[in-house]
This record gives C-alpha cells, sequence and structure tokens, in this order.
C-alpha cells in the first residue's frame, strides 16, 4: 500500500517538474461539480483555477446539475428560495427574501442579476472568466457521460475542452488525487 | 525595483493570485514581481502561494489600504 502511494507520488512529481515553470508541490486536486446555480459554481471554479495557478494538477467532474457549466453559453441564475442566508447588503442593511416572495415570477431573474452587478461592484469575478482562466491552465474538464444522455447533451453544446467519463473514470482519477472535493 | 509590475486594485479572490501566477510566467528566474491590490485577504494568500509553489516573498506592505508584495521568481 504505501509503496504503492510512493509510486503515485513520485510519478506526479515527475509530471509537475516536467511542466514549464515547474513548482515543488506533488500534490493534486479533483472536484466533483454537482451544482449549477450561480452561487455554487464559484467554490469549485475557485478553488480549480486557485489549485492549478499554485501548481497542482487539476480535474473537475461534471454530473447532474453540475454539467451545464460547460455550456458554451452560460445564463447562470440562483434563488432565494428555501435559503434564508442569503441576505443582500442594500442601503447600510442586510436584506432576505422570504420564502413565499421567491415565488413571484422574475424574481430569481433579479436576484441573480443583483448578484451579478453587487459581484462586479466588489471585483469578483464572473464564471465565464474563471472557467476561461481554468481551460487557460490546463485543468482537466471531465463531463458526465450519464448525465449527458439524461439531459439530451451533445459534446458539441460544450466549451472547446472537455473530455466524457464515468463514474469509473472519476474514480481512477480520485485515487491518484491527494485533495478530492464534492461541492 | 521590480522587473515586473502587476495592479490587481479592485480585484477579488482569487484573481489577484491568478493574475500574480500569470504574470510570472513572463519573469525570468531570479527576477521579481511586484503586485499591488487592495484584497486584504491577497495577504494571507500570497503567503500560502509563495510557501506553496517555491517562489520567495521578499517583503509585503501596505500603504493607503493597497497592499503591496513584492515575489522572486525562484520556482525552477
Amino acid at each position: 500500500m504505501s509503496s504503492e502511494a510512493q509510486a503515485v507520488s513520485s510519478e506526479t512529481q515527475q509530471t509537475v517538474s516536467a511542466a514549464p515553470a515547474a513548482v515543488p508541490a506533488t500534490k493534486s486536486m479533483s472536484i466533483i461539480v454537482t451544482k449549477g446555480s450561480l452561487d455554487w459554481a464559484y467554490p469549485p471554479f475557485i478553488l480549480a483555477t486557485t489549485a492549478a495557478a499554485m501548481g497542482l494538477p487539476v480535474t473537475m467532474f461534471f454530473t447532474f446539475y453540475g454539467l451545464p457549466l460547460l455550456l458554451k453559453k452560460l445564463d447562470l441564475k440562483l434563488t432565494a428560495a428555501g435559503n434564508p442566508a442569503m441576505k443582500m447588503p442594500m442601503m447600510g442593511a442586510h436584506m432576505g427574501l422570504p420564502n413565499i416572495l421567491t415565488a413571484i415570477p422574475g424574481i430569481d431573474a433579479a436576484c441573480s442579476k443583483m448578484m451579478k452587478n453587487l459581484m462586479n461592484k466588489k471585483g469578483v469575478a464572473s464564471i465565464e472568466d474563471l472557467r476561461e482562466l481554468a481551460v487557460e491552465a490546463d485543468v482537466r474538464l471531465i463531463a458526465c457521460q450519464m448525465t449527458m444522455d439524461l439531459f439530451e447533451y451533445e459534446l458539441d453544446d460544450m466549451i472547446d475542452g472537455p473530455e466524457l467519463g464515468g463514474a469509473a473514470t472519476y474514480i481512477e482519477c480520485a485515487t491518484q488525487s491527494d485533495i478530492n472535493l464534492f461541492i | 525595483m521590480a522587473d515586473h509590475t502587476l495592479d490587481a486594485k479592485g480585484l477579488n479572490c482569487p484573481l489577484p493570485i491568478l493574475k500574480a501566477r500569470k504574470a510570472l510566467k513572463e519573469v525570468p528566474t531570479g527576477g521579481t514581481l511586484e503586485i499591488l491590490a487592495t484584497d486584504p485577504g491577497a495577504v494571507a494568500d500570497f503567503q500560502a502561494f509563495c510557501r506553496q509553489t517555491g517562489n520567495e516573498l521578499l517583503e509585503h506592505s501596505v500603504d493607503d489600504s493597497v497592499y503591496r508584495f513584492l515575489i522572486k521568481h525562484t520556482a525552477a
């Protein structure tokens, strides 16, 4: 077991030291991305791009509602429904939205727009930008084949870069990664 | 004086780090990169970034809410 682990670790080290601008880091990371709302799209893309910037080989596995984050055109939205923690800074206070009001038609679009404006004002990157940075940093993107079939997506609908894979593809990657996250 | 300067003022996490990583690629080994940022989280993050990547954080300071980092590109 330990010799196997060592073998994996020295393999990783070789990959890393062979890369340009090599770093002493020998760790690697994988993230399962299962959610595709505007707010939930941030943690996986922030962590993936940052880990890649710190020299870690990173793999993102997009499944279920995370899969649409690979679509060419993103129109991400969020909902305040069932989310009592969502309070936006407004006029010096923090305003939440009672569940009953979240049923108003157009309220999700309005909340999403407010959130995007707020993020822009605060210098937070858009998901489109972070995704592009992830691709640039050679983050490995895997689109879950089963979800592609289930929701009837084609690889042509997606940005350039993702490969297709299933649970076994991910598990193989996870056994070789030091950090495995499910988001 | 630094070899390169990156203005990351107004950018929030993780953009200063991501842009610094890109900028470092343009700095020859042994050269220095100066980063200006307004994100207070950058203080802890640039220290962690340098520890992890093997680059050297020569100095960091703050002046009028602008954080300044000087990184020496030491990673091979």
